[in-house]
């Protein structure tokens, strides 16, 4: 088994949730930097992918490696700890911090200092971080407000950056366009695929809006009830008959 | 904070000039704001305990057996028993507690504390059961407090104590682990997935609540001068989740506010109306409900509204 050039692999992972097959004996290799999306129906096994490499569900066989160290069955602190983030389909915020206390409440946790109980949170420099996020990610004009104020958008841009708050080495997207409006869709992902690809994270990323994959992803895994139907470069993929029949019920 | 050390200032200068009875319940209302602060920390991790009134029982007794048993009469000494007694006990408790949210977080609590009432109340030998333990005019680090002035002496111990223990709370509230707290309210999962501990940020939590109303339990236990198993009964926990309503949750000076009102309160439904003072408080908790559901804290923040 060589580790070298797959920052991110899985081996025969499995996981069924009483009859209903999530995942199958899934192999899968994962190269450094690169923006992979996940497409496939729903109950295709995609979030089920995401919560067993983040340790959230355990796998009934298989290992999940991570630069050649085995993952599999850490708590998902631990495996937060070692570098891989996510962001979730309904975004997980602290609703009632402002935005800022968000990021910055992630930058400390990130530091270490999640028990740290007489130096304040906020300091200038966590402040600093916090706004060079913010701006990164288009999220500048709402640092004040409470993130439970916060339109759609503006909460699954949010939900990414406390992710990538922590500088994960990979970070696992849910549908980060799920619930936006189309026309904000791009929007998201025009702001997140640059601040991403400029850090060289590996990005993977579940998504059901085709378009939105065929134009950000650089390869495109298809799953169908917990098993990979297809892997390629985006077009092969959403071309492939088996694809389009399982996503879209026609050929 | 200009206000609070004003205020402050306000609660060590006047009380010389008022009657002897008006100090006494202010001691008693600082000293019980120290288990309503703890009710209020916990709460703002979204944890509400029906049975603080065991930490704060904690603290009573650790005075009492330290008086009956060990010969210390130095309330300083006291206090540094009843915060290591405190902490043990909460930390013991916790390991078990931090694991539950919600209901069974509450009734846990209240489980706990209806156990140490029971012990209380029947090892007689130990506790005086029924007829409870007396606390002496305690030494202040090796002083006795003139007679003349003992009220006022243990008033201005308990106050700057309480003011201390305030600020340590204040600095935890703004501290990374404090906005974690607030952050497992909003959302364990994330807290989680972000590399933190949501049961470390929790049990750490729990301890300084339990220390805190242990303090409180001592404090109130040598302005009393007598302290009884109801210390640790229900109704005191009750009341102790009552007043923390009543002040609110937005400031760690608002369990000083609700406290001060609440003693006062019934102190005059007590005097005014001895068989009906229960209905008033109920009417006052409805009042405040419905119509300042942020607690008597939520007050300042209209009148800061309504200044600018």
């Amino acid at each position: 088994m060589d580790p070298v050039g797959a920052v991110l692999e899985t081996v025969g992972l499995t996981k069924f949730f009483g009859m209903v097959r999530a995942a199958e004996d899934l192999s899968l290799r994962f190269q450094e930097g690169e923006l992979v999306g996940i497409v496939g129906p729903n109950g295709s096994g995609k979030t089920t992918l995401l919560n067993m490499i983040t340790g959230y569900v355990k796998p009934d066989r298989g290992r999940i490696r991570f630069q050649g160290k085995d993952i599999t069955g850490l708590l998902p602190r631990a495996v937060a700890d070692l570098g891989i983030a996510r962001s979730f389909q309904m975004p997980q915020l602290y609703l009632s911090l402002s935005v800022l206390e968000n990021l910055v409440l992630a930058l400390a946790i990130r530091a270490g200092r999640a028990r740290g109980f007489w130096t304040p949170l906020v300091r200038v420099d966590r402040l600093d971080d916090a706004r060079r996020i913010l701006v990164q990610f288009g999220l500048e004009e709402h640092a004040s407000h409470d993130a439970g104020q916060l339109p759609e958008g503006a909460r699954k841009l949010l939900d990414v950056a406390l992710s990538f708050a922590r500088r994960p080495r990979i970070l696992l997207m849910d549908e980060p366009t799920s619930g936006v409006s189309a026309r904000d869709k791009s929007k998201v992902m025009d702001t997140l695929v640059p601040v991403l690809k400029g850090t060289g994270v590996t990005t993977i990323f579940v998504e059901h809006d085709m378009e939105v994959v065929e134009r950000y992803a650089e390869r495109v895994l298809a799953f169908d009830e917990g098993k990979v139907v297809a892997s390629g470069s985006p077009d092969a993929v959403l071309a492939d008959p088996a694809v389009r029949r399982a996503l879209l019920g026609r050929p | 904070m200009a206000i609070a050390l004003a205020g402050l200032a306000l609660f060590l200068v006047v009380p010389p000039f008022l009657p002897e009875w008006i100090t006494f319940l202010l001691t008693l209302a600082w000293a019980k704001a120290l288990a309503v602060l703890g009710i209020v920390l916990l709460l703002r991790g979204g944890l509400l305990t029906f049975g603080h009134a065991l930490y704060y029982a904690v603290g009573a007794y650790t005075a009492g057996f330290a008086v009956k048993f060990l010969g210390v009469h130095d309330g300083l000494v006291v206090l540094v028993l009843a915060v290591v007694t405190g902490a043990a006990a909460s930390a013991l408790l916790g390991l078990l507690l931090a694991r539950y949210r919600g209901m069974h977080f509450g009734l846990l609590n209240l489980a706990f504390s209806m156990v140490l009432y029971a012990i209380l109340l029947k090892f007689y030998a130990v506790t005086g059961g029924t007829d409870g333990l007396r606390l002496p005019t305690p030494l202040l680090a090796g002083v006795k407090p003139a007679a003349a002035h003992l009220r006022l002496t243990i008033y201005y111990v308990t106050v700057v104590l309480t003011a201390l223990l305030l600020y340590v709370a204040y600095r935890f509230t703004a501290s990374p682990l404090g906005y974690t707290l607030r952050a497992v309210r909003d959302n364990e999962v994330r807290v989680e997935y972000m590399g933190a501990s949501v049961r470390q940020a929790i049990y750490c939590s729990y301890i300084v609540a339990g220390v805190l109303a242990s303090v409180g339990g001592v404090l109130a236990g040598f302005s009393v001068g007598h302290i009884v198993p109801e210390v640790s009964f229900w109704t005191q926990s009750g009341e102790f989740v009552f007043v923390a309503l009543l002040g609110g949750t937005g400031s760690v000076l608002a369990p000083v506010a609700g406290s001060i009102v609440f003693e006062f309160v019934r102190n005059y439904a007590f005097k005014y109306s001895p068989y009906t003072w229960q209905m008033t408080l109920g009417l006052v908790l409805l009042i405040i409900i419905f119509f300042l559901p942020g607690g008597l804290w939520s007050l300042t923040g209209m009148v800061r509204r309504w200044i600018r």
